[in-house]
Formats: structure tokens, C-alpha cells, sequence
């Protein structure tokens, strides 16, 4: 099979680091080559940050480039539109609607643009758009948004089981908050 | 067992297997987990070192007491630490030791872009460089066998995707290093002209052997008695099958690190591939046979022409080398296809301004205060290296020079010998606590010996903060958490000989500016430490977010001022500009609150944010 690209991307200290390792523990379960890449230090503090998942028969670069991810998980409106060139053409995005306004947005220098979801999906990319810090909330903690994109995005993955989600979530999430993110999967799954 | 792990935890177990005992490193991005991740194997001891030099050092004295031993470090660590290393070279080890490297194309975290092979070359010694945590592993194994057995110090070289990509790796036991007690042999140790001369021969030597190592054969290490082979330089050539036409021309790429995994992203087995795991010293008859199969040779290597120099040194013809790839940022698939003459994929143009996502500086960070009150009394501020780097960036925009460790006293120091009296009245170098215990004491040092009317503000966070919170000299701890040693900042400069030696919260706004206006107009040297505990450590509470009673907000944007990402304008309804408050950021550090004129922020504790000591 070919690698197949999967792109989390947010802002600094939003916790996309266990989205990621989620994946990669669930990916090398299902008998996959994994590689993610993380950007730790200075962008962490509040700047974009982007992590690649790769999976396949044998991944060989840690990164993804332009026009290869087939799913980009945003945990950030804005962050989603920044990395629109790197979808494929039949890409989708799956994001949490929340916006944060970057420093030359709070200092005036530049606005935050409005509508995005619209103008994406006007120039033909696929996109769920959800308000992930709502049902977050709902599972029990705004910190659970992470989960909520892991549940929307497990929708598309068929050929892997719903147990699979779950052992990996066992096995990564720490025990006093499974319940919690479980809760945070399923209403993010529902959403489909 | 295999499993998911990070180039710099691969290191890291690689360190564990091999037995060693000992591991002095100073943290810096991208190198740090390294260190982090070997200090959880209790069979190895750990420590922060102040600085890269020390803990090289320091490494250095437990390989001659005849324990393996590791020092890692990022790029411009290695520039610090060329002291012991360029002499080390010359006197060689006892028990292996190893260095790690990690440099940083691309600059994620980095005040520069500097290709660590060059210090390989120049201390001569070996460099070997993983492309995967699988060869991070297996290579640092390797490393301490290549130490021992050619009697020198060996770099293992990182580069940001190599130590912060997760890939698969097949984990072993810990096996016993070989015994080596330390022995007193003065003409190896003692490095005085009439010694080194003697071991300058040595060195050169030692390269011709490991240039031969390095040419082919079976380089391997033992573990538990069992001969393990690593294949460091390794040709792999094409597969016809995969090769379009029969006519197609041959390509051959030489290659490495993370360059060698864009290559075969792109060209797979379609082209042969000559992957260097040695970047020092290179194979002359490896290059020169491979280069001799192949039509048309290219060589793909991030940052300064190493290899492709070498080779064309030796007489081999690079057609495609930094005459079509870059020597300056990291590379990526697309990159290399588009040099290489294939179309990479583009992806959907969305046509929209997406604003810029620069880091900035936490909510609630202590830093802010103290860089509104220099921009404010509009001083010349000579920075340092670490998070209140951001201080340059606007709104503050506080911060007029940055350059390496330490130099923001040493700077100060220059500049105000030079300058009229007037500049002592506006000029501070401000610096953090970790950054002044690695290089500032010593700038100090030359303030108070070469009286310079310095103002010096040392940022007390306590904690090394930018490489993700390690301890340090002045934190009182060790790198497991455990009490350790405490240097006590203000006795210490005053014993440097600085009389005017003052703590402020910066938090407290008012009390900042005090603390600067009248350490500026004093006539003689003085010292700022400014204490607060970065944030985000634990042993933080934060107060209740606060909000901004949109009634009495006047909308004066004073509150911008301070460049929390907490803070931002908005216009109600009525069409009313008013402050806004993201309580899922605020942490109720109360700076806002002494910005504005009118009272509108609400819901303010009266002690704020704490911590406990």
C-alpha cells in the first residue's frame, strides 16, 4: 500500500502531542511502518505547530509535504486554512472550529479572516468543522479536544476496528481521565 | 521488543544497552529528550551539567576512570564544549566515550544554521550519522566499540528530524561495557607541547585506520559476548524492475541522515543509492567505485557541501550537488524530487491572507513585565538566549540583540566601554538564570573587574524553561527532581564584587520600573534579579481567569500593550470596542490590571498566582 499522511496541526500548548501518539501506538498495532514527527522547543510556545503521522508498508521521510496528506486534524481554525497546499486533492480536513487569534491579530497588524470554513470548502476541500472545546466540555474537560478529533477522524479509518480505537486510548490516555476521553472519542465519532 | 520511539530516546536506549555509567549534557533543542530519557534508567547516572564545556569535561574524567560515558549537546553546544573536544581528540579515551550532536537545519529552535561536520573534521574524529531511531540506536552502540577500539571520542549526529521523528526500533538487554580501570599514563593525558607532539602523529594516524573501518567490511559491536553487525556505509543498488526504461540513464545518489529518507521517498529502488552512516572520515573508495557504476551521480546532503566537496576533492564528477539543492533550510521529498527533476504534487491554493503564528510569550509569563517596563523607558536592551528571546518580537519589541549564550553581558560590557556615559543611563542586558549560570557569571566577571557602569537583569524563573523545564545550578534540584545543590544569585554576584544587588516581582509593574529607573542612574554596576517561577511548572496555582466588565472598558487598547495572547479587542453588538478576555488562557497574573486606566478587569484573587517553594 502506499504511505498514507495524516497532519496535526494547532497552536503550541493546545496538546497535539497525544493526538499523535495515539495514532502512532494504534498505527503500529495494525502491523504498519510508523513515523511521526514532532516539533518540540521555541514554536511550542504558542506559535503554529504541526506533527506528521505516516503509515504504510515502509515510510521512509518523517515529514509530509505539499499535496500528500490525506486527512489534516486542526485543533485551531486558522491553523487548518494554513495548510490547505498540503492536502491531497481528495484530502479532508477535520476541525475544531475554536479560533485563536495569533499576535499580529492582537497587536492589529493583520485581521483574522472570517468564514474560513466556507472559503475552503468553496475552493473543493473536504471538511468537518466541529465545535470540539463544546462537546469537550460535554465529555467532562476542554482539555479532551484532542479526543473529540481522534473520534471524527476514527470514522474514516474502516478497516480499523472501533476496539483497536479503544486499546489505544487504554493504553495511552492516563487511567483517572479514560472515562473522560472515552466520553470525548464517542462524541466526536457521533458527529459524522 | 519493537516499538515507537524518538530518535532522541533511541540514543538514549542505545546509551543504556552499552552499558554506560555516566552522562553530562546541557539541554538544547533539539538534543535535550537525550538526557531525559537516559536519566530514567537508574543504571545510569545523570546529570544538567551548567554548560556543554563542563559536562563534556565531566564526561571525559569518568571514561578515564574507566566507565563508558555520553555528553549531548545541540549545535552551538558544540562550540562551547570545542575546547575539551579538539585536545581530547589528541589524548583519546579509556573506557569508550561518546558525544551526541544535534544540529538543527532549518533553525526550528536555533540562533543559527550551522553544519556540525565541520567540527568532526576539524577535531578529527569519527562522526557517525543515524537516519532513523533504528540506526540512532544501533549506531550509538556502535559508537562506544569505535571509541575503544581506535582510542578516541566519537560524535553521533542529530539532526531535528532524526531526533524528533518516533520510528520502529527493536530494543535489547543492557550488556556489561569491557572493564578498563584507569591506569596514570602521562604522556597520554597530560597534553604540554612535548606530549601533544607526540600524539599529533597518533590522531592522524587513527583517521587513515578508521577511513579504511569506514570503506566496507563489517563494522559491528559485542554484546553479551555475541558479535553484532551494524553496515554504517552502505550502497543500494537499483532495482531493475523499477527502473522505467532500459535506457534510462543510471543514477547514483550519495547520500545521509535524513536526506538518504527524502531520497528514497521520492526515487525508492529506481535509483542506487551510496547512504553514508560515517560522516567522518568519508570512504575515498567507496565514493570513488560507487561513483564509477553510475552515469550521472548526485549528491543529497542538508546544509554545506561536505561529502559533495570531499568527492569532488577526490576527482569524482557531481553533476547535481548545492548547484541545484539548497545549502541553506531543511530539505522535504518535494525538494529533493524538484532538484533531482521530478515534478512534486501541489497541493490547493486557498487564496486567503493567513496571518503569521509566531511563538509568543505564555499568559501569565513573568517575562512580560519586566520586557514592558525596558520598552516603555525605552531602553537599549542586549538579550540572551532562551523563551524572553520572544522580547523582540512586537508588541514589546524590547529585545535589540541576541547572539549566543551569554553574550548579553559580555555584549554590555563592550558597548558601554565605547559609548558615552549617556548610554550606562538606558542600556541593560537582560539574561535568564539557566543562560547566566552556562556563560553569563563569566561576562559578569569582566563587569566587575573592568568596571563597566552595567545594568544587568537576570530573569529568575527557576527553570531552564525554552528545552521544556530542566533543573539547573539555581533551581535546587537534580535532573530526577531529587534536592540538590543551590547557588544563591545574589550572594553570588555580590561576591563577584557587584554591591547593588536587588530582587523585584515582575508582576508588580510599578516595583519593576522603580527597581530599573534607579539601577540605571546609579554609578556604578548593578544587578535586577527579577524572581518569578515560569508558569507553567507545577508547583504553580494559577488564579481565576479574570474578565473585562465591557461597561466601564473604555476600549483604550492599553492592555494590548503587554502582547498577551489572553488579551484581544472585540466590538459588541453596539458596535463598542472592548477588551476581551480568553479564560482559557488567562491564568490571573493581574499585569493586565496595572495597565488600565478605568478598573474594568474583574474576578481578581488578592494574592494572584502562586507557588510553593
Amino acid at each position: 500500500m502506499k504511505t498514507k499522511n495524516i497532519m496535526i496541526v494547532g497552536v503550541g500548548g493546545q496538546g497535539s502531542l497525544l493526538a499523535s501518539k495515539l495514532l502512532g501506538h494504534l498505527l503500529i498495532g495494525q502491523g504498519y511502518d510508523v513515523k511521526v514527527s514532532e516539533v518540540h522547543g521555541m514554536s511550542q510556545r504558542g506559535g503554529s505547530v504541526v506533527t506528521y503521522v505516516r503509515y504504510g508498508e515502509k515510510v521512509y521521510s518523517p515529514v509530509i509535504d505539499e499535496g500528500e496528506a490525506d486527512f489534516i486534524v486542526s485543533f485551531e481554525l486558522l491553523e487548518a486554512s494554513r495548510y490547505v497546499s498540503f492536502l491531497k486533492p481528495d484530502g479532508r480536513i477535520v476541525t475544531n472550529i475554536q479560533q485563536i487569534d495569533p499576535m499580529p491579530v492582537i497587536t492589529g497588524a493583520a485581521s483574522y479572516p472570517a468564514d474560513l470554513v466556507e472559503k475552503m470548502r468553496a475552493k473543493g476541500v473536504q471538511i468537518d468543522a466541529m465545535d470540539c472545546l463544546k462537546l469537550a466540555e460535554e465529555a467532562g474537560s476542554t482539555k479532551a479536544v484532542n479526543l473529540v478529533l481522534m473520534g471524527r477522524l476514527s470514522h474514516y479509518f474502516e478497516d480499523i476496528p472501533e476496539s483497536a480505537w479503544q486499546e489505544a486510548m487504554e493504553a495511552i490516555v492516563p487511567q483517572k481521565f479514560l472515562e473522560l476521553n472515552r466520553k470525548a472519542f464517542a462524541l466526536g465519532k457521533a458527529q459524522a | 521488543m519493537k516499538e515507537l520511539m524518538l530518535g532522541n530516546a533511541a540514543v538514549a536506549r542505545g546509551l543504556y544497552e552499552a552499558g554506560c555509567a555516566f552522562v553530562s549534557s546541557y539541554p538544547g533543542t533539539p538534543s535535550t529528550e537525550i538526557t531525559e530519557e537516559a536519566a530514567k534508567f537508574d543504571d545510569i547516572y545523570c546529570e544538567w551539567a551548567p554548560n556543554e564545556k563542563v559536562a563534556m569535561e565531566a564526561a571525559f574524567g569518568a571514561c578515564l576512570a574507566g566507565k563508558r560515558a555520553f555528553c549531548g549537546m545541540k549545535h552551538v553546544g558544540l562550540n562551547v564544549a570545542a575546547d575539551p573536544l579538539f585536545t581530547m581528540s589528541y589524548t583519546g579515551v579509556n573506557a569508550g566515550l561518546v558525544i551526541c550532536v544535534a544540529d538543527d537545519a532549518g533553525m526550528h529552535s536555533s540562533q543559527n544554521e550551522q553544519d556540525s561536520r565541520h567540527h568532526a573534521i576539524a577535531a578529527k574524529v569519527p562522526m557517525l550519522e543515524p537516519s532513523d531511531s533504528a540506526e540512532a540506536l544501533a549506531f550509538t552502540k556502535l559508537a562506544f566499540e569505535i571509541s575503544e577500539k581506535f582510542d578516541t571520542p566519537v560524535i553521533i549526529k542529530m539532526c531535528t528530524r532524526v531526533s524528533h521523528s518516533q520510528s520502529v526500533v527493536e530494543t535489547g538487554e543492557r550488556y556489561p561495557a569491557p572493564e578498563r580501570p584507569y591506569e596514570k599514563n602521562i604522556p597520554k593525558y597530560v597534553m604540554m607541547p612535548g606530549m601533544a607532539k607526540k600524539r599529533h602523529p597518533f590522531v592522524e594516524n587513527r583517521t587513515k585506520s578508521l577511513r579504511t573501518y569506514f570503506e566496507g567490511g563489517i563494522q559491528s559491536y559485542t554484546a553479551n559476548g555475541q558479535q553484532v553487525n551494524v553496515p554504517v556505509n552502505r550502497i543500494e543498488m537499483r532495482e531493475e524492475a523499477e527502473v522505467i526504461s532500459p535506457f534510462a540513464k543510471h543514477i547514483g545518489v550519495i547520500t545521509s541522515s535524513t536526506s538518504y529518507q527524502y531520497v528514497k521517498e521520492v526515487f525508492g529502488n529506481s535509483v542506487s543509492v551510496l547512504k553514508l552512516g560515517a560522516a567522518n572520515p568519508l570512504p575515498d573508495e567507496l565514493l570513488t567505485s560507487f561513483a564509477e557504476e553510475v552515469d550521472k551521480l548526485y549528491v543529497v546532503e542538508e546544509l554545506d557541501p561536505v561529502i559533495e566537496d570531499h568527492c569532488k576533492s577526490l576527482g569524482i564528477k557531481v553533476e547535481g550537488g548545492k548547484n541545484v539543492l539548497s545549502v541553506c533550510d531543511e530539505f522535504s521529498q518535494n525538494k529533493v524530487a524538484y532538484a533531482m527533476g521530478e515534478k512534486p504534487p501541489k497541493g490547493k491554493e486557498l487564496g486567503e491572507e493567513v496571518p503569521v503564528r509566531p511563538p509568543v510569550m505564555c499568559a501569565g509569563c513573568p517575562h512580560r513585565g519586566v520586557f514592558y517596563t525596558l520598552n516603555k523607558n525605552k531602553c537599549t536592551v542586549l538579550g540572551d538566549i532562551g523563551c524572553y528571546t520572544l522580547g523582540a518580537v512586537a508588541p514589546l519589541a524590547a529585545m535589540e540583540m541576541t547572539l549566543c549564550m551569554g553574550a548579553s553581558i559580555g555584549a554590555t560590557h563592550g558597548f558601554l566601554k565605547v559609548s558615552d556615559g549617556d548610554a550606562a543611563k538606558h542600556t541593560v542586558a537582560v539574561i535568564g538564570d539557566s543562560t547566566f549560570m552556562h556563560s553569563g557569571m563569566t561576562g559578569l566577571a569582566n563587569i566587575a573587574y573592568n568596571q563597566s557602569n552595567a545594568t544587568v537583569i537576570i530573569l529568575d524563573n527557576s527553570i531552564t524553561g525554552m528545552t521544556g523545564h530542566q533543573q539547573n545550578p539555581t533551581t535546587g534540584y537534580n535532573i530526577k527532581g531529587d534536592p540538590a545543590g543551590k547557588i544563591d544569585l545574589e550572594a553570588l554576584c555580590k561576591a563577584m564584587g557587584i554591591q547593588r544587588v536587588r530582587v523585584v516581582d515582575p508582576y508588580d509593574l510599578k516595583a519593576t520600573e522603580e527597581a530599573l529607573k534607579e539601577e540605571l542612574a546609579a554609578e556604578e554596576p548593578s544587578v535586577i534579579i527579577s524572581r518569578r517561577p515560569c508558569v507553567l511548572l507545577k508547583n504553580v496555582k494559577f488564579a481565576p481567569p479574570l474578565h473585562v466588565n465591557c461597561d466601564t472598558c473604555i476600549g483604550c487598547t492599553n492592555c494590548m500593550k503587554i502582547g498577551c495572547p489572553a488579551i484581544s479587542m472585540v466590538t459588541d453588538e453596539n458596535g463598542k470596542k472592548h477588551a476581551r478576555v480568553d479564560e482559557t488562557l488567562c491564568v490571573g497574573c493581574k499585569v493586565c490590571v496595572q495597565m488600565c486606566p478605568v478598573g474594568a478587569f474583574e474576578g481578581m484573587t488578592e494574592e494572584g498566582i502562586t507557588y510553593e517553594n
